[in-house]
Order: structure tokens, then sequence, then C-alpha cells
């Protein structure tokens, strides 16, 4: 046949499998825009508690790369970390810190380094890298730190501390106050509801680096969503079910017993990390379910889970919790919520 | 406006060729025409080497009823028989002939009354002239116009989506031969006694929406629908569900909701073939890509080589990467030019270096979800890939791995550029369905 096919041009062709045409979307790009989309909450956390917030953040972020970097090699393997998920972990990680961590005396610096080595190295690198980690890897490291430094974790700087002086003031967050000295006292501090709301969306009051904006927070998670980065599924659900659940729970009533349908889920919902973590960590790819219905599912465990811990457990705060035992959770919704395939007659899990 | 769940949007790129018109290309010197041109049982060689052939001379003949007759495309010479390279990659049996330049039709005969025929007459010049489906499954024609009784057919459906990027040949047909559509059209109506008759077109195309509705106006049973442009929009299932709601059952042909499609290109060559009695051995190949100095839709002879296609176009332009037969989500890379052109090729892409995806390794999966958003057939694609890249095939075949019908929006989609098709198919390979 050689004989028939005059071979005219000598030219390599590759041969592959379709399709022959992708998306321009990586990994990569999704982790940066991702860390992008923080960076109105991260500029507001700098705003309020200055400098050392962005101490805190960049030694997390540097610490959390650096970790990726060395433990690829020491391992053996390519350095990933030009995929960019280890500088997201650092930086979620970092944003999840109170500001006071930066501080000389007493010496805390090593603190958000070694939330990053648990981040990085323990719950992601070790149970096999990006893709294979069951558990949030910033909040395992924040976890991990909140249940080894109690006091420097709880210890947050009032938002007037940007650029006034090293003698920062401490103070407690909203939720805080709320759950030890009740919802008189923080109308005492703020004032109105009116007011107190102001404050959440624009950030000014007690808290870690990247949660008390939740004006930033919700415009970072809306550019989010637009891009198609993340869908509603969980954020809507988990959102919901705190806003409802709180609302019929989460109250007393005027003489200061439990009653029903009298909380304020407004306050709720602006306060504590419950924005960055329903926009931000709930919906980290690697760790929430891959079925559109088991999200809902596991963002209604979220809100449930949440809701439990701020009304009835010992913490002010519950998301990061909440979080972290949902994860456990994401591959049996996987298998146990059901879908239908085109032209199934029944749904099957 | 009608469409599916599912699907994603590729850059169309149809105004590469989408204004060109058809236009002839000479006939080679020479012609391979595969013996097996279809899904289905492969024909046996009719002719001998040094038999002299006509243009529509039988040089293959069927063998089983889910099987096609292959015809010569030139006359002249039968010069070889025997196993030539495809451009699906695995050699295949061919007969080579040497075109005489003559142009002599074996026979054809026009039949004035062709509207009046009856359902039988129709189908024995369908089955005569080796139609196949021409959108690239290449399905014997006539075996999916033969339901059998229990299925009941109730809507015919002429398939214009043409949604896979670059390619514009149906779209070309539809603008300059309305008419030949809308007739091959009602005479699959006739043959199968159906009432109503679609056309489901994108609505990319409003030239050809536009032509077609023209065309069949005086006709109350063709109805033209205008679809949503999304990828696989002109996959079957897809097109029915878009068009009349109904979904097919998994791994069951369209016959089981009372639909057949066919494609406009082989709904021509039913016209012609009913007509004329004309059997198929010429198409319409969209030549197009970044690649190609002069993107066109050529009418191009069964078994001309992609090589004399290029050079039809002014040859190539730049740094060419890949040739694929076909659409680039579907389509096959061809390894060699001297590939011939068969019954199911749509178009010949060429893509330069900077037009294709090609990487040697790829990223875990990262459980993004967006394969799942896009799957066509609700199916989980990251869970397949999975499954076959750990060699668990069983458990990837309890996921439906069969469903998949590998069109490719998945792999499109993946942040990971993971090659999800090649997993789905290693998969399929290594079990029983």
């Amino acid at each position: 046949m050689a004989a028939i096919s005059e071979p005219k041009r000598q030219q390599k062709l590759i041969v592959s499998v379709s399709p022959h045409i992708r998306s321009e979307v990586t990994v990569p790009k999704i982790m940066w825009t991702v860390s992008a989309s923080l960076l109105p909450a991260l500029v507001m956390g700098l705003y309020f508690f200055g400098p050392r917030a962005l101490g805190v953040v960049g030694l997390s972020i540097a610490s959390a790369v650096g970790f990726e970097h060395l433990m690829d090699r020491a391992m053996g393997k390519p350095s990933t970390i030009s995929d960019g998920s280890a500088f997201l972990t650092g930086l979620l990680l970092g944003l999840t810190l109170p500001a006071s961590l930066w501080s000389v005396s007493p010496f805390l610096l090593y603190v958000p380094v070694l939330g990053s080595l648990f981040a990085i190295v323990i719950t992601k690198l070790l149970f096999g890298g990006l893709g294979s980690n069951i558990f949030n890897p910033a909040l395992m490291g924040r976890a991990f730190l909140l249940v080894s430094w109690p006091r420097a974790m709880t210890s947050w700087l009032a938002p007037t501390a940007a650029f006034v002086g090293i003698d920062a003031r401490t103070t407690a967050t909203p939720l805080g106050i709320l759950k030890e000295e009740g919802m008189g006292k923080l109308m005492e501090v703020f004032g109105t509801k009116g007011n107190l709301y102001v404050h959440l969306l624009i950030g000014s009051h007690a808290g870690s680096i990247g949660e008390v904006s939740a004006l930033a927070l919700l415009i970072g998670g809306l550019y989010l969503l637009r891009k198609g980065y993340i869908s509603w599924h969980i954020p809507v659900s988990f959102l919901a079910t705190v806003g409802i659940v709180v609302w019929i729970f989460g109250g007393k009533g005027p003489a200061g017993h439990f009653a029903l349908f009298a909380g304020d889920p407004v306050l709720h919902l602006l306060s504590g990390g419950l924005l960055l973590g329903a926009f931000f960590m709930a919906t980290d790819y690697v760790t929430s379910p891959q079925l559109r219905n088991a999200q809902i599912v596991f963002g209604i465990g979220c809100g449930l889970l949440t809701c439990l811990i701020r009304l009835l457990g010992g913490f002010p705060e519950g998301v990061m919790f909440a979080i972290l035992l949902m994860n456990c959770f994401s591959p049996l919704l996987d298998r146990a919520v059901k879908s239908r395939p085109f032209g199934f007659k029944e749904a099957k899990a | 406006m009608p469409t599916f769940a599912g699907g994603v949007h590729p850059p169309g790129k149809k105004e590469l060729s989408g204004s060109s018109p058809i236009t002839p290309l000479k006939a080679p010197a020479r012609v391979v025409v595969l013996l097996r041109q279809h899904i289905g049982a492969p024909t046996k060689a009719a002719v001998s080497i040094g038999d002299a052939v006509m243009i529509g001379t039988v040089i293959g003949r069927p063998e089983g009823f889910v099987s096609a007759p292959v015809h010569s495309s030139v006359s002249g010479k039968v010069i070889a028989i025997g196993e030539f390279p495809t451009a699906m990659g695995r050699p295949a049996e061919a007969v080579v002939i040497e075109n005489d330049g003559k142009e002599q039709w074996a026979e054809l005969k026009e039949e004035p009354g062709f509207m009046e025929l009856s359902p039988e007459q129709i189908k024995e010049k369908i089955k005569a002239a080796g139609i196949v489906g021409m959108g690239g499954a290449t399905f014997p024609t006539v075996v999916k116009l033969s339901p059998p009784k229990e299925k009941p057919v109730d809507v015919v459906i002429i398939n214009g989506a043409e949604c896979e990027p670059y390619l514009t040949a149906d779209h070309r047909l539809m603008i300059e031969r309305p008419a030949d559509v809308v007739s091959g059209l009602r005479l699959i109506m006739r043959l199968l006694g159906v009432k109503k008759g679609f056309v489901g077109i994108e609505d990319n195309k409003p030239d050809a929406i536009a032509a077609m509705r023209k065309a069949a106006s005086s006709f109350p049973e063709v109805e033209v629908i205008s679809m949503r442009v999304k990828y696989p929009q002109g996959a079957e299932k897809m097109l029915i569900k878009a068009i009349t709601g109904r979904e097919v059952p998994p791994r069951a042909l369209p016959m089981e909701v009372g639909a057949v499609v066919q494609n406009v290109g082989t709904t021509v060559a039913i016209y012609e073939a009913v007509r004329f009695g004309k059997p198929l051995v010429e198409r319409v190949v969209t030549v197009t890509g970044e690649g190609i100095r002069e993107p066109k839709n050529l009418m191009v002879r069964i078994g001309t080589l992609v090589s004399s296609l290029i050079d039809g176009c002014g040859g190539f332009s730049g740094d060419v990467a890949k040739v694929v037969a076909g659409g680039p989500m579907m389509g096959f890379a061809v390894s060699s030019l001297d590939v011939p052109v068969t019954k199911g090729t749509s178009g010949i892409l060429v893509l330069p270096k900077e037009g294709i995806f090609h990487a040697d390794s790829y990223r875990p999966c990262i459980r993004c979800s967006r394969c799942v958003d896009v799957c066509p057939m609700g199916l989980t694609p990251a869970v397949l890939s999975v499954y076959a890249e750990k060699g668990r095939y069983e458990e990837a075949k309890a996921h439906n791995l069969f469903d998949c019908f590998e069109c490719g929006s998945c792999a499109f989609v993946c942040p990971s550029k993971r090659p999800i098709v090649q997993l789905v198919r290693l998969a399929k390979s290594m079990v029983k369905p």
C-alpha cells in the first residue's frame, strides 16, 4: 500500500483522545481567583487590626507554601506550590486567626507557623495531597491551634487597634458577649440593633482577621458565585439553616425565659465565622460532596451543627467544628443521595 | 427555548467556514474506499483487482442486516484490495480504484413520481444506495427506518443542530438545499407513516432556520424548531429531549420513545437516492481550523485521501499540531494524512499548536463538580475517571459507565485537564457491558 500513499509531508501529528479543545479554567486559575476574592475581607481586616494582621496572614501563607514545597521535596515529588492551593490554605488559615498572634512578648509567632504545618503536612499531604484530603486543611490547622493554645487563639484585638499603637486593647467578640453576658450586654456595647448590624457589616468589632467584615465577605462570595467557581447549594442551605434555626430557637422572651421565634437571625448570620465558612470553607471542592443534592444536605448539616454549638455548646462559635464534622460525611453523602441519570425511570444512589 | 440539562459552550468557530458555499473537490486520481463505512457487519469485496468500475458500481456487498453496500465513487479500474490505514487508527480492508477521469455513472434513473412511491419502494432505494448516518455515527439508515411493529414511531426529527464547534457542512446544506432536506424528511415520514416531522436547528444559524422555514412553509406537517446553542445539542437523545420532551431510556434506541432522528446530510442523501437512484458516493466535508489556509465546505468523493482535501484548501498555514477527522469534541485525531474520507467524515479540522490542549501529565481530581454539572447523561464523570484510573472497572460499570456516549463535555470543563474520555474508553474496554 505504501506505493499508493505518496508521503508528501513528513509532518509529525499529535494523536490523542477527544476532546481536542479544553476550557481555560485550570486548578491554579481557580485557586488564585478564590484567593483574590478574599482580598476585600483581608483589606478590611488590615484596616481594623493594622500591620499585625498583615504579619499573621503573611506568616501563615509563607509557612504554608514553604511546608508544601519542603514536604514535596522530602517525598521525592515535584513541588506543587504553583497550583496555588497551598497559598490559598495559608491565606484562609491566616484569616481565621486573631491579629493578636503577632506578638513577641509573649512570643506567639510560632502559632500561625504550626497551624500551617498541621494544615499542609498532616491534613493535606499525608492524606495524599490536593484532591485526597478528607478535612479542610485551613480549618484543621485552626482547630489544632484552638485546642492547643486556647488563650492565644481567643484573645481578640479591639478594632481600634489599627495604627494606634503597640499596646492594643483586647475585647470579646459579639458572639462571645452574647454567649457569656447575653443580648442586654451586647445592646449596651453597640447601642441599637441597627448600629450593631452596621458594625458587623463593616467589620469594626473584635474577631478573626478575615471574618469581621460581613460586607467584604459577601462581595467576595457573590463574585465567586457569579464566576461559577462555587455553586449556591452549600452557602444557601448553610446560611438558610442557621437563619431559620436561630430565629426559632435562638431567642429569649422579655422575662428572660426561653421563647420560640424570638432569635435574631441577622445577628447570627453576620457575626462570627459564618460567612467566611459558608462561602469559602464549606464550599471547598475536595472536602464537600460532589453531587448537588448531597451538597444541600451537607449545607443543612453544617447549619444545624453550627446552631447546636452556638446555642447550646461551650464555644461561642461553631462554624469551624460544624464544617469539619460534616467533612467526614462528604463521601457518605455522595453515595447516599440519589440522582437520576438521563432516561432512567427512577433515581438511584 | 428548547434544550436539555447539562452541556457546555465551547467557542463556536463557525465563522471560519460558515460563509463558504459548498464547492466540489476534483475527484482524485485514486480513491481508497473502505469496505466497512458503517457500524455493523463489514461488506465483502464484490470486485477483483483489474475490474472496471463506474461511479455507483457496488464494490462491497453487505453481509447481515446491520450493514450497507459500498459503491465506487469514481469510474476506472480496481488496482488494489487490502488493508489500508484509516482515520480511526486501526487499518481496515479497502478497495483502491484508479480514476479514469471519464466520470461515468453506473445507472442513474430519475423517478418522476418519487413522492408517490410506496414505503417498501422507498426503503429499497435507501438500502440499495448504501446510506448510513452521516453525522458521524454511521449507523445503517435502513435499519433505523425499520422499526419493529411493537415500537410505533410517531415523530421524525432532522438533526440540524451541528453542535460540534467548527463544522458547517449541515449548515451549508440547509442554506443551499433546504427544499431537498424537506423532501428527504417527507420521504422518511412517508416511509414510516409518520404525520409529524421536525427540523431542529441551533439558534446560532438564523440563516439556516430562515431558509428551512421558507422551504417548509407549504408543508404544515413539517416544523422547524430553533434550539438553544449548547453542546451536545445534536446528540440524538438530547435532540429528542429538546424537541419532544421524551427521554430515551438507557441504552435504548430512539424508536423506544417513538422517534427517529436523521442527520441533514443523510436526509439529502435519502432524497437523492429515492429520486435519482443515486448511491452514497460523495458527501460534504468541512475542512477548517486555524491551521488551514482557506477553510471550505467541499463536496468530496468517498475514498478521497485527507491530504487531497488539505491541498484543495490551500494547504496548511503555520505550525500544524493536530488533524482531526470530525469535530473538536468527538472527532478522531489522525496520525497520517493518507487516510480516506468515509461516509461518516463530517469535517477535517486542522489545529495549530496554540489551538489544542496537549500535556503529558494532568492533575488529580479536585471534586469540583464541573463535570457532574455538564454531563448531559446525568452521570458522575469524575467518579468514572477515578475508578478507571485505579483499575476498578467493575465499580465504574456500576456507576453507569456504559451510558456515557463520550461527548467530551466533562473533559472539556475539567480544571485538572484529566483525560476523562480516554479513561472511560479504557474502562469500557476492560469490562463487558
